[in-house]
């Protein structure tokens, strides 16, 4: 890769400073669609069976439990006075924040043009996809009457017709996840595109000629579309990036608009987003830590990318444990008795193991990763993964069940325990997301391939490798990052 | 080179900075209706086919204020007109409540004008097209590119364009038919 630049010498790079290559093996871009597509033909390997059947089987129990509380009522679930917002909210939060690691890789790491996004980002779309329709299943069904769902959106019924309350924080909610759910879908599928066609341009079948004819739009790759294309994408990262912030922030403020202790503080928003960040990477790493490894894509998400995406966890594990103390430092200095009361019985009170889990798996744990060796561990990272996705869901438990448990009269105070219903549907859900999630990755191409072809030296016009002559300029990229 | 009318002479080569450099010269011989094809956007090639800034800048623009009007309008013609009910003592319409459901109308109508402008201006879907039937063209996908200049193009010669196409420096060229 030396080059003799024709006035001046070249300074010549020390190896600690060499950029390592985002793709390893100095792979050519050809290999890149012939490894991605791969993963989609021929039979589906031993494993893809083993995972698949027993996620069908889990969306099944879903199935039925959703119809045994539909036609039943929500008293099958433990919702019961003062806990009205059980595992329903807790999970549909808990889904919801894992969906946001999926934009905020594909948004904003483009606007902050990290080029290692390339490798994870649409894994980590479908991913968000998939959460947000398990998250959105508990909205839907904890009104108890399914059939009037309709009521939240902007639609005209016969009773006047009387419309949506919009000075209700739950409406905004209702319009933040719907236009979280649309547009994330339209950046996937438009993502998909180019990829479609590059599945097109190499499918077998009658059947897959058509299907990924008919959804590749007719993409040739005209470089005339290519402009229009990058600009779309520009764009909808650029609309993505506030999105992906008020969604968790309006989740938020279904909470923080209300008068309770523990629940009615300003932290609220910024440390909502910067929970359901953490734990979608948490998520992420879980998927591709075995995916790279079963689907040989080591070459595609090196070390390095897993290097990184346990750096971003530990630097939102850190503001979570950061807003936690700040928590409980406002408690103090607000020298309400309520909010006192509130953060005492948090830590102190009957649902002390809630709240200790929650400490342990998002601050204690992931401060691990402060160490290189456990970012470099593999099973270590797993582990790691999902513990932080463990202890995001106990603080969703902290935040509903602690907060609403103990309220003002010591008359009214409860204790909720989940019901087999509430324990099944959130198992269930798991169903849904990897089901979607098997088939996902049979079927379309899980790495975004002409992003990472982009990504390559052999892409760069100004690289030896993209076929430059030495003379013309200095190359600029090696398609790496600094160590 | 058969019966069928011809709809172009398509160039093949195998590097990015070999596209690059025969885009320069096309565009330089005064060209109008030629494309590049290629793997991936290929970072310059906007400047070296002359092309301008996209536009659809401006789908997503007004997608976003139709959007946000939307809101607002919708959230103050229910509320506060249409069928106003007093809720805890606020305002019928105050445009602080409405402002979230109404933020996140300007990003989906912003969004769906950035993806519906960009299959608008780009022509798509379009379930045919004469470069999609040739075998070739079809490693425009894995890791080839092509240089296409159609027969519609006033300058266009057929041995006049292959020569120039060679010296360009393709590897391989031949003429698609419609």
């Amino acid at each position: 890769m030396a080059t003799k630049a024709n006035s001046a010498p070249l300074p010549t790079v020390p190896p600690e400073l060499e950029r390592i290559p985002l793709v390893g093996n100095q792979r050519d871009i050809g290999w890149i669609s012939d490894r991605v597509v791969s993963i989609t033909e021929g039979k589906p390997p031993l494993w893809w069976w083993l995972c698949f059947i027993p996620s069908v089987l889990c969306l099944g129990m879903l199935g039925f439990m959703l119809a045994y509380q539909i036609t039943t009522g929500v008293g099958v679930w433990g919702n019961m006075h003062p806990v009205m917002w059980g595992w329903d909210i807790i999970n549909f939060v808990w889904w919801i924040g894992i969906g946001h690691a999926g934009t905020l890789i594909s948004a904003i790491l483009f606007l902050l043009r990290q080029r290692w996004r390339t490798a994870v980002n649409r894994a980590a779309e479908a991913m968000t996809i998939f959460a947000v329709m398990c998250a959105g299943i508990y909205p839907a069904l904890h009104v108890g009457r399914v059939w009037f769902d309709w009521w939240l959106f902007p639609i005209p019924n016969s009773n006047g017709p009387i419309w949506p309350q919009f000075r209700s924080p739950l409406m905004w909610d209702v319009f933040a996840v719907s236009t979280y759910f649309t547009v994330s879908v339209l950046f996937w599928y438009m993502g998909l595109i180019p990829d479609l066609a590059v599945m097109r341009d190499r499918a077998v079948g009658k059947v897959r000629q058509f299907l990924y004819g008919l959804f590749s739009l007719g993409w040739t790759g005209s470089n005339r579309h290519w402009s229009n294309y990058e600009k779309a994408y520009l764009l909808l990262a650029g609309l993505s990036t506030p999105l992906v912030l008020s969604v968790h922030s309006i989740v938020s403020l279904d909470f923080s608009v209300s008068q309770l202790p523990g629940w009615h503080t300003t932290i609220f928003p910024p440390y909502f987003v910067a929970g359901a960040i953490f734990s979608g990477f948490g998520m992420v790493l879980t998927l591709l830590v075995p995916l790279r490894k079963l689907c040989r894509l080591e070459d595609i998400i090196t070390m390095r990318h897993i290097d990184i995406m346990c750096k971003v966890t530990l630097a939102t594990g850190s503001i979570v444990g950061y807003a936690y103390a700040m928590e409980f430092f406002i408690a103090w200095y607000s020298g309400s008795a309520a909010e006192q009361f509130h953060f005492m019985n948090r830590a102190l009170g009957p649902y002390q193991w809630g709240w200790l889990p929650m400490i342990i798996c998002n601050v204690v744990i992931p401060q691990l990763f402060w160490f290189k060796w456990f970012r470099q561990n593999l099973l270590a990272v797993f582990i790691i993964s999902i513990i932080v996705n463990v202890g995001m869901w106990f603080e969703r438990f902290v935040i509903i069940v602690i907060g609403l448990h103990r309220d003002f009269l010591p008359s009214s105070w409860g204790y909720f325990r989940p019901t087999w219903v509430d324990i099944c549907t959130y198992l269930g859900t798991f169903g849904l997301f990897f089901t979607l999630f098997l088939l996902f990755m049979r079927f379309l191409p899980m790495i975004a391939i002409s992003e990472v072809k982009g990504v390559t030296p052999q892409s760069d016009p100004h690289h030896p490798l993209g076929g430059a002559k030495h003379e013309e300029r200095i190359p600029q990229s090696e398609g790496g990052l600094t160590p | 080179m058969s019966s069928n009318r011809a709809y172009g002479i398509i160039a093949e080569f195998t590097t990015p900075a070999a596209i690059m450099h025969a885009a320069e010269k096309i565009r330089d011989a005064g060209f109008t209706r030629w494309d590049v094809y290629t793997p991936f956007p290929v970072h310059g090639m906007d400047r070296a086919m002359g092309l301008k800034n996209s536009k659809v800048g401006w789908f997503s623009f007004f997608g976003g204020v139709t959007g946000y009007t939307t809101g607002m309008l919708m959230i103050w013609w229910m509320n506060a007109v249409n069928y106003p009910i007093v809720v805890g003592g606020k305002p019928m319409f105050s445009p602080f409540s409405a402002f979230p459901p109404s933020y996140e109308l300007t990003i989906l109508f912003g969004a769906f004008g950035a993806l519906g402008g960009m299959l608008f201006l780009n022509r798509l879907p379009r379930l045919h097209h004469p470069l999609l039937k040739n075998r070739r063209f079809a490693k425009v996908t894995h890791d080839r590119y092509f240089l296409v200049i159609e027969t519609s193009d006033p300058k266009y010669s057929e041995p006049g364009t292959v020569k120039l196409l060679e010296q360009a420096g393709s590897n391989h060229i031949e003429v698609v038919e419609e």
